[in-house]
Formats: structure tokens, C-alpha cells, sequence
């Protein structure tokens, strides 16, 4: 059996269980693929033994034992996932070597599922950044290249840059990613796969290293619509752990798939037609109309007015809440220590975390520091809040009239590497389309569209009511299946 | 001694001064045996971070779940003080650096606390029914501890336990209502009083489950508030009134000079007795407060409501009253209901059907002395309840004189016998034998013709020695009613 890795979550699942192949000559061939794709440098730790011995569980209760819905499947883990006894680093320096004792709910809910970990996923330094740029690791490299014939090195988006690397390398067949401003669906988009961010509290974030903790959620990031919906069923649940977790069964979504979309409004938000948006893009969308219309639905413009304020407004929040998350990597209790001659206490804080975090880490604490602060709170953080409130209701309107909302994911394709780099708020506006859902705490996706002039993926991007993952998910499988997105990336690799 | 009801004044050169206190006190909620926001315990004097949770030591990814019970409790105790329940509040971070602080910030409530506001009367003196005075509570709300650093372990490094990080405490924040030391002493007895009769927090100052903030400042009687300093961390009544005594001395004495109170944070010295600066305004953290993302507002409903109010025991004041409705006098029933452990031997007292004023002179006069003596709490009392209700039975029914009571308690106390054996085994049944008792009062008489001779010129006082003589002679046996109406026949 060869090119085990080119199939899908379901064709492994259902060839494993169909006998055409054993869960371990999958853990196999994904190992060696592994190890022989080191270039992109999307794993940061690889652990073949933990996928094999999951695929060993699988293939014994193949014989009798009742099989988790992902029994034989060995996944990719963004390393911001607690992973019990492997290195878990959130990319960044300060946490370098840490091995936690616990496991995060959402990976054992996956190896409860039977799933097993190829290794741990490269990452944006505590997921901050969108071009995967900011790691301690150094970049992950996209496996895709422009078609111009040139090599140059391309992001593979952020910050689940590693995830979407492998997963479009076919060194995942899917993985874990967390989303706080678009860091599943712009990753997604940038490498021609699929990633859904579930409704804020559908996933447990017991055990991910937080971010901006109102804004966390976790979610997959597969080839296929399908792959996202049996694993985002794998991955969601309540968690009595997390307080934000909410106490709702998981709806059967890979059950519930159905391309039929009669009866659906999809909402085309006048705001989101920007300008500087290749016409690439627009015309992308426009595709992506027709193929919405050609699935039953009804088409209906309609308007987010206070869009030109997510990203400011994202701005405030994500980095006021990290600049508090992540004083607690102090060097007291584990992680680097940086201990200056004759220092204090204050000094090894500041040596500690001067060192140990990085260039876009610090921009941010420094920025949340600061609209935290006395006399500025009001102007800058209050005023956040009110406007986070009114992005909810915006939707909460659009949603009276529609159903869905379709948008670009992002407003390019992928970028090379070092060329935003030197201006944080062009790196930010890559965000643009993906913030205002995680704002509100909606469900979105990213599914891929096609390829732009230069032979680039990009993506569509779904919007959905509350806990209505099924209709996003549904509406991305009309789409897969009229944009017949085949491409994949050529091996230079 | 001094009158307690007097207004306190300090005198300076340049005329009297009134003191201004307030008080936020930190009570640690000991009715539940785990953190506010993880389950790991909190026993106190356990080893070195051998209480500490994941959650605890804020490892990468933890995320803090309430604990109902800890809610429970804050809210039990705000009703004990009278005060609003807030049915919705949320927690709030307070952001520092510091090495006992694991997560870098404190979980707290500052915009929308659990409880608001509220009132404790205290009582100035304990005999006076109307020198009671209201303090006003400002709010309570619930926060974590931090941990404790350890600066004697290591020549050149400090050690950190986190065995108290992330305890839950409710900080009890006063109106600045107290004017004198004596006020705060009595402020703080009594809240530590309710929280013992509530049962959230054992009040232990010692071992620091309960701790107050002193906020103390001087002005002109009835003048403009004056600047305050805040004294932190005081750990026990008597050290709280020191902190007011001296802090009023010293701002009134540093005012009179010349100069000006800054507002600051000060520390306690205990063994001097005295406070100096720990920090200025100007040093003062910006605390970066925002509510706390990790969390949900706090939403209580009615049937929580109802259930922390039909749990709440009788407190101290209702209880007073009840004792004073029994005929009990307001010393005693005051004494009787300072702490809760008295207050709950008692009622068992009073369930075996014991004379409540007899009862409450026994227990006030008689077995605290003796609990005295032997060093011991009433919660360690040898005596049960139930024992001291037979003993007072026996003396109610005539079975044995006061006297001989005191007796057969030391026995019992000794020995943990019961007292009708005692009694029994031992012959001290009181007797009411006229024959027995004249027989021995005559011959007393007939010894001391002489004082018999004065008593029947006047010297009515020489009763009591007769009295006296006879019930020696009877080995205190002697029913004292029956030995009074023989004497004053045989001598009237």
C-alpha cells in the first residue's frame, strides 16, 4: 500500500476499518514523511514512537474492541497543546525544554478518540503573529511556491503556520490549530486546506497556553470539509476545567453534512469589499457567490457597519489580556531563568523575559500594558469593550436576514518571508476578515477556493450564526465541491 | 477605670484630636478545605508546597473553575452582616509582579463585588446595653491569597511556598466609622465573632486565616477627614489597637510640628510596637485591573439565595436577646455569646433543661474559672454539657448545696465522673435532716455563748458566722435554706 498520506481522515479511517491497510503502516508513512520534510521546519518535535503506539492500540481493537472515531489517524499538534511529557513551548524561548505533567482536554480528547501525535507543530510565539515568523524556531517554510518560477520562500501563514504546512506538505493528514484573530483560517487559506474555528467555549481550553483567553478557541485544520467535521467532533466538548467551556452535547456535524443549501441566505457584507484587495480576491468571491447561489441558496447583501473597528478593537483586547496571561512566565517556578550578577528580584524579571520572549511578544505586552494602564484604561480598553459589543450586534442585525456570511479569508495570498516583517501593522491587517468572528465568537471557515495569477491558494471564508458550526460546515462542502480544488503544492522539498 | 462610651480624644499642642479608622479585614474562608479557584487543600503548617495544584502555580495553560462553596460561604457571611447580595458580580485581575504571586496577577473583585453593603453594631461596654454603635461595611468581596516568600532558607536566595497561594479570602472592607482603638477592638472581636457563628472563616489571627488592613487618620473633632496611612497585614486584635493608638500619635504629632501625613502603606512592628513606611504613594502599583477573561460573571439564583439563608445559624445579637428573654442578665448573656463555642455549649446547657439565669451565673462564674485554671477553650471543656446539666439538676432539686456543687465539679473536671455518682459514692448529698442540723447547732451555740450574747445585743452580722460554723461542722452538706430558718428559731 503505498501513498497512505495522500489520503483523507475519512478514506483512512474507512480503508483502516475496511481492512485495506493497517493503522500502523499509516503511523509509518507519516513518520517517514516526517522526517523527510525537515526543510519546512513545521515540526518542532517529532514523536514517531507516540504515533506508532497509538497505531498499535488501533490496529489490536480493530480485531474486537470498539474504535475511537479516529483510531489509526496520527495528527500534527500546534505546540501551544499541553502535551504530557513532550515539549510544549508555545514557540517561544521562555518556555524552552518545558515538559508539562498534564495533557490539554482537547489532545486527550483526541487520543480518546484514538488518535495518535506525529509530533509537535511550529507556531507563532504564543500564537502571535500571521506569518509564522515570530517563532523562537525560526519560520515554517510553505511548501507552496509562486508559479513564476522563482523560489522564493513564502509564509505559510499564522500563527498555526506549522499546522497548515503539514497538512498541504501531506505530513499531517490534519492537525490541531487555535484561532484568537484568524490564526487557523488565514494559515488555511495561505496553504489551499480547510480550518474551522468553532463557536467561542465548543473546545476546552484546559491545557492551551493562553493568548488572549476570550478570544482562545481551538479547531482543526484538515484537507477536506469532512476531515474538519469528524475531527472538530473529536476535539469539542464541555470541559468542567474551563469555565468558558460551554455545557452543550457535540452535534453530529459529519452526520449532518449536506450540500444542499435551499432554503440558506448567505450575506454578502458590503464593508468587507476594501480597497487594495487584489482583483484576485474580488473576483474569488464573486465565484464563491455563484457557487453559494448554484447550491439553493439565496443571496443578500448585507452590512456590518462597525468592521472598520475590529481590527483596532482586536488590537486592544488580545494584547491587554495577553500582557496579563503571560506575566505568570516570570522565571520563578519553570521555564528560562535569567539570574543577572548581583541582581534582584526585579532584575531577573526583566533579564528573564527580555530574553526569553520575543521581538512581537514584547510589542504586545508593552501595548496591553499600556491600555491597561491608569488614565489610559477608559480611552483605550473600556472603550474596546463597547465597541467588541457592538461588532456582536452588528452580526446579531446581519443575522435577521441571512444565515451565512461569505467573505475572502484574507486580503492576499500568501507572502514571502521578511516581507512584512518590518511592518507590524501590514502584518496585522492580514487579520482583517478574520477578527470581526472571533470578536463575536462565531463560528467560521476557511475552505479552499482556487489559485490566484502566481498559482497561489486562497480562501473563502464562512461566517455562522452561534453554535451553528453545521451550517458553516455545510456551506463549505458547497463550495469544495464546485471549486474542484485539487492543486497541491510540487515537492522541492 | 475610664468611661468606654467617652468620646476618644488624643491630646496635642494645639487642642484635642479625633482618630478616623477603618479596617479591610482578610478572612480566609476555612469552612472548605480547598482553594477558591482549584481543589488543592489548604490545611495551615503543612510542608512547603505540598498544597499547591497545577492551577496553583499558574503552569501554562491552567484555567481557574470557582469553587461554589467558597461563593457559599462570602455570601452566608455577607448576610450575617445585614448586607446586600449582589445577584450578579465578577472577578477582576489585579496585575503585579511579585515571586509569591504565580499567575502575575490576583484574582479579585474590584468593579462588582459578591457583597455590598452592610453593618456590625458593636457594643462599647458589655454591661451597657446603650453603648452600642454601628460600623458600617463598605462591601466584601472574594480574592485569592498569595504565597509566602521564605527569606531564611538559603544565604543568598529566597525560597517560595505556594501552599496559601490562591486561598480563598474575603476581604471585609469597613466604613471609616471607628473613632478610638477601643472601636476597632471591639469592631474586630465582634466580625470575628459572626464569622465563627457562620462558620466561614475559624477567625484565627495566629495562624493568619483572619489579618487587617488599618486605614487610620486624624482631624479636629467633626473636621474635614484627614489624610490616612494604611497599616498592612495586622494579625491580632491587641496589635490593631496598638496600630491606632500609635499611628493617631504619630500623624497628630507630625502635624502639630509642622508637617504633613503622606499617604502610604505602612508596616507593624510588633515588638516595637510601632509602624514605618513600606511604600509611598508615588511607588504605588497601577494594578492594571480588568475583569478577568478566564472566568464568568458570578450569576446567583434564588434557590442558591434561599439555601444560604435558611443555613445561616442564630448570630450573636439575636442570640443576646433570646438570653435576656430568659431572665439571663445582659453581662452574662453578652459573655455568653462573644464566641461561638460558648454560645453553642450553652445551648446544649440549656437543652438539658437547666435554669437559663442559674445556668448562665454557673457557667460564667463557676466553669469559666475553672477552665481557666486548667488553661483549656469551653470547646475543650472535660465537662460535657449534658454532665454540668445533671450537676446543676442536683443542685436545683436540693440533692446537693452550691458548695458541694463546686466540689463535685473540680471531680468531675479531675476525673470526667459523673456528678450524681459523685454524689453518691462520695456522700455529699445535701441534707435537710432537722435533727442532724440542730444537734450541731446547738452545740455551736453552746461554744460560743459568748457571740451569742453579742448577736442578741445587736451584732446582727454575727449570723453569717453561725451560719458558717454550722455548714463546717455539716462538711458543707447542710440544705443552707433549712440551716438559716434553725438558726433564727433557736436564736430570734
Amino acid at each position: 500500500m503505498s501513498e497512505l498520506t495522500s489520503l483523507t481522515i475519512a478514506q483512512l479511517r474507512d480503508g483502516f476499518r475496511g481492512g485495506d491497510f493497517s493503522a500502523r503502516e499509516v503511523a509509518e508513512q507519516y513518520n517517514a514523511a516526517v522526517a523527510s520534510a525537515r526543510l519546512l521546519n513545521a515540526y518542532t518535535v517529532e514523536t514517531p514512537d507516540d504515533a506508532l503506539a497509538a497505531a498499535d492500540a488501533a490496529d489490536q481493537a480493530r480485531g474486537g474492541g470498539e474504535l475511537g472515531s479516529l483510531a489509526g489517524i496520527p495528527l500534527g499538534i500546534k505546540d501551544l497543546f499541553a502535551t504530557r511529557g513532550v515539549n510544549t513551548t508555545a514557540g517561544s524561548r521562555i518556555l524552552k525544554d518545558f515538559k508539562p505533567e498534564y495533557e490539554s482536554t482537547v489532545t486527550a480528547n483526541l487520543r480518546k478518540a484514538g488518535a495518535g501525535m506525529l509530533g509537535k507543530l511550529n507556531m507563532d510565539e504564543f500564537a502571535m503573529g500571521s506569518s509564522n515568523e515570530t517563532s523562537t524556531y525560526g519560520p515554517v517554510i510553505s511548501p507552496w511556491r509562486r508559479s513564476d518560477g522563482g523560489n522564493a520562500a513564502l509564509a505559510p501563514g499564522g500563527s498555526s503556520g506549522g499546522s497548515s504546512a503539514a497538512v498541504a506538505a501531506g505530513i499531517a493528514p490534519a492537525a490541531t490549530g487555535t484561532d484568537t484573530g484568524g490564526s487557523i483560517r488565514q494559515p488555511a487559506a495561505f496553504t489551499g486546506i480547510c480550518g474551522i474555528k468553532p463557536t467561542y467555549g465548543r473546545c476546552s481550553r484546559w491545557g492551551i497556553v493562553s493568548f488572549a483567553s476570550s478570544l482562545d478557541q481551538a479547531g482543526p485544520m484538515a484537507r477536506t470539509v469532512r476531515d474538519c467535521a469528524i475531527m472538530l467532533e473529536a476535539m469539542a466538548g464541555f470541559d468542567p476545567k474551563d469555565s468558558t467551556s460551554l455545557d452543550l452535547p457535540v452535534p453530529k456535524w459529519e452526520a449532518g453534512l449536506s450540500s444542499d443549501l435551499k432554503g440558506k441566505r448567505v450575506g454578502i457584507p458590503k464593508e468587507y469589499r476594501i480597497d487594495g484587495v487584489p482583483a484576485d480576491i474580488g473576483a474569488l468571491w464573486d465565484r464563491g457567490i455563484d457557487w453559494l447561489r448554484d447550491a439553493g441558496a439565496e443571496v443578500v447583501e448585507i452590512s456590518l457597519p462597525h468592521t472598520k473597528y475590529a481590527l483596532p478593537t482586536y488590537y486592544i483586547i488580545a494584547p491587554a489580556e495577553a500582557s496579563s496571561n503571560l506575566a505568570r512566565y516570570d522565571g520563578v517556578r519553570y521555564g528560562l531563568r535569567e539570574t543577572p550578577e548581583g541582581g534582584n528580584l526585579d532584575a531577573m524579571y526583566a533579564a528573564t523575559r527580555a530574553s526569553g520572549f520575543g521581538a512581537e511578544v514584547r510589542r504586545r505586552i508593552m501595548i496591553g500594558t499600556y491600555v491597561l494602564s491608569a488614565g489610559f484604561y477608559d480611552a483605550y480598553f473600556t472603550k474596546a469593550q463597547k465597541v467588541r459589543t457592538l461588532i456582536k450586534q452588528d452580526f446579531e442585525k446581519a443575522f435577521e436576514t441571512c444565515d451565512l456570511i461569505l467573505t475572502p479569508t484574507a486580503p492576499s495570498a500568501a507572502f514571502g518571508l521578511g516581507d512584512k516583517t518590518a511592518d507590524p501593522l501590514s502584518m496585522y491587517l492580514n487579520d482583517v476578515f478574520a477578527v470581526p468572528a472571533s470578536l463575536a465568537g462565531l463560528p467560521a471557515m476557511s475552505v479552499p477556493g482556487g489559485l490566484d495569477e502566481q498559482g497561489l491558494p486562497l480562501g473563502l471564508h464562512l461566517i455562522g450564526r452561534e453554535l451553528d458550526e453545521q451550517g458553516v460546515l455545510n456551506a463549505g462542502l458547497a463550495i469544495e465541491e464546485r471549486a474542484g480544488f485539487t492543486a497541491k503544492p510540487k515537492r522541492w522539498w | 477605670m475610664a468611661d468606654a462610651t467617652a468620646p476618644f480624644r488624643i491630646k496635642g499642642e494645639t487642642g484635642e484630636w479625633e482618630v478616623v479608622i477603618g479596617l479591610e479585614v482578610h478572612a480566609q474562608i476555612t469552612a472548605t478545605a480547598s482553594k477558591l479557584f482549584s481543589g488543592a487543600a489548604t490545611a495551615f503548617g503543612a510542608e512547603p508546597n505540598t498544597q499547591v495544584s497545577l492551577i496553583d502555580a499558574a503552569m501554562p495553560g491552567m484555567l481557574p473553575v470557582p469553587n461554589r462553596e467558597c461563593i457559599r460561604q462570602a455570601v452566608r457571611t455577607g448576610m450575617a452582616l445585614d448586607a446586600q447580595i449582589n445577584r450578579w458580580s465578577r472577578f477582576d485581575r489585579k496585575n503585579y509582579f511579585y515571586a509569591d504571586l504565580p499567575q502575575g496577577y490576583q484574582i479579585s473583585q474590584l468593579f462588582h463585588p459578591l457583597v455590598g453593603e452592610g453593618e456590625v453594631e458593636i457594643l462599647l461596654d458589655e454591661k451597657d446595653e446603650t453603648s452600642g454603635k454601628r460600623v458600617g461595611i463598605e462591601r466584601i468581596h472574594v480574592e485569592q491569597d498569595a504565597g509566602k516568600l521564605m527569606h531564611d532558607q538559603h544565604p543568598t536566595m529566597s525560597y517560595v511556598d505556594l501552599n496559601r497561594a490562591g486561598v480563598a479570602l474575603m476581604e471585609i472592607v469597613s466604613r471609616p466609622d471607628m473613632r478610638s482603638p477601643a472601636e476597632a477592638g471591639a469592631y474586630l472581636r465582634k466580625l470575628r465573632a459572626i464569622l465563627r457563628y457562620v462558620g466561614s472563616c475559624d477567625g484565627n489571627m495566629e495562624e493568619g486565616s483572619m489579618r487587617a488592613d488599618v486605614n487610620v487618620s486624624v482631624r479636629k473633632p467633626g473636621g474635614e477627614l484627614g489624610t490616612r496611612t494604611e497599616t498592612k497585614n495586622v494579625n491580632s486584635v491587641r496589635f490593631v489597637m496598638q496600630v491606632v493608638d500609635y499611628e493617631a500619635r504619630r500623624q497628630v504629632e507630625l502635624i502639630e510640628e509642622g508637617g504633613a501625613v503622606a499617604q502610604e502603606t505602612r508596616l507593624f512592628d510588633p515588638d516595637r510596637g510601632t509602624t514605618r513606611t513600606l511604600r509611598s504613594k508615588e511607588d504605588a502599583h497601577d494594578y492594571r485591573y480588568f475583569p478577568d477573561p478566564d472566568l464568568l460573571p458570578l450569576e446567583l439564583d434564588d434557590a442558591f439565595i434561599e439555601e444560604c439563608r435558611s443555613s445561616l445559624p442564630e448570630l450573636p445579637d439575636a442570640k443576646r436577646k433570646r438570653y435576656e428573654g430568659l431572665g439571663i442578665t445582659p453581662y452574662n448573656a453578652s459573655v455568653l455569646t462573644a464566641e461561638a463555642e460558648t454560645a453553642r455549649w450553652f445551648d446544649a446547657l440549656l437543652e438539658t433543661g437547666a435554669q437559663p439565669s442559674q445556668a448562665a451565673n454557673w457557667v460564667v462564674a463557676e466553669l469559666f474559672g475553672a477552665l481557666n485554671r486548667l488553661g483549656k477553650g469551653i470547646e475543650e471543656s472535660p465537662i460535657s454539657p449534658a454532665q454540668a446539666g445533671e450537676l446543676l439538676g442536683l443542685v436545683a432539686d436540693g440533692t446537693i448545696s452550691g458548695s458541694i456543687a463546686k466540689q463535685v465539679l473540680e471531680i468531675t473536671l479531675e476525673t470526667g465522673e459523673e456528678a450524681a455518682e459523685i454524689v453518691e459514692k462520695r456522700g455529699l448529698k445535701q441534707t435537710s435532716d432537722t435533727g442532724a442540723i440542730d444537734s450541731e447547732i446547738d452545740k455551736i451555740l453552746e461554744a460560743n455563748a459568748d457571740k451569742v450574747a453579742d448577736y442578741k445585743s445587736g451584732k446582727q452580722q454575727l449570723f453569717g458566722f453561725f451560719v458558717g460554723q454550722t455548714m463546717k461542722a455539716m462538711q458543707g452538706k447542710a440544705n443552707p435554706q433549712v440551716v438559716n430558718e434553725r438558726l433564727r428559731a433557736k436564736l430570734d
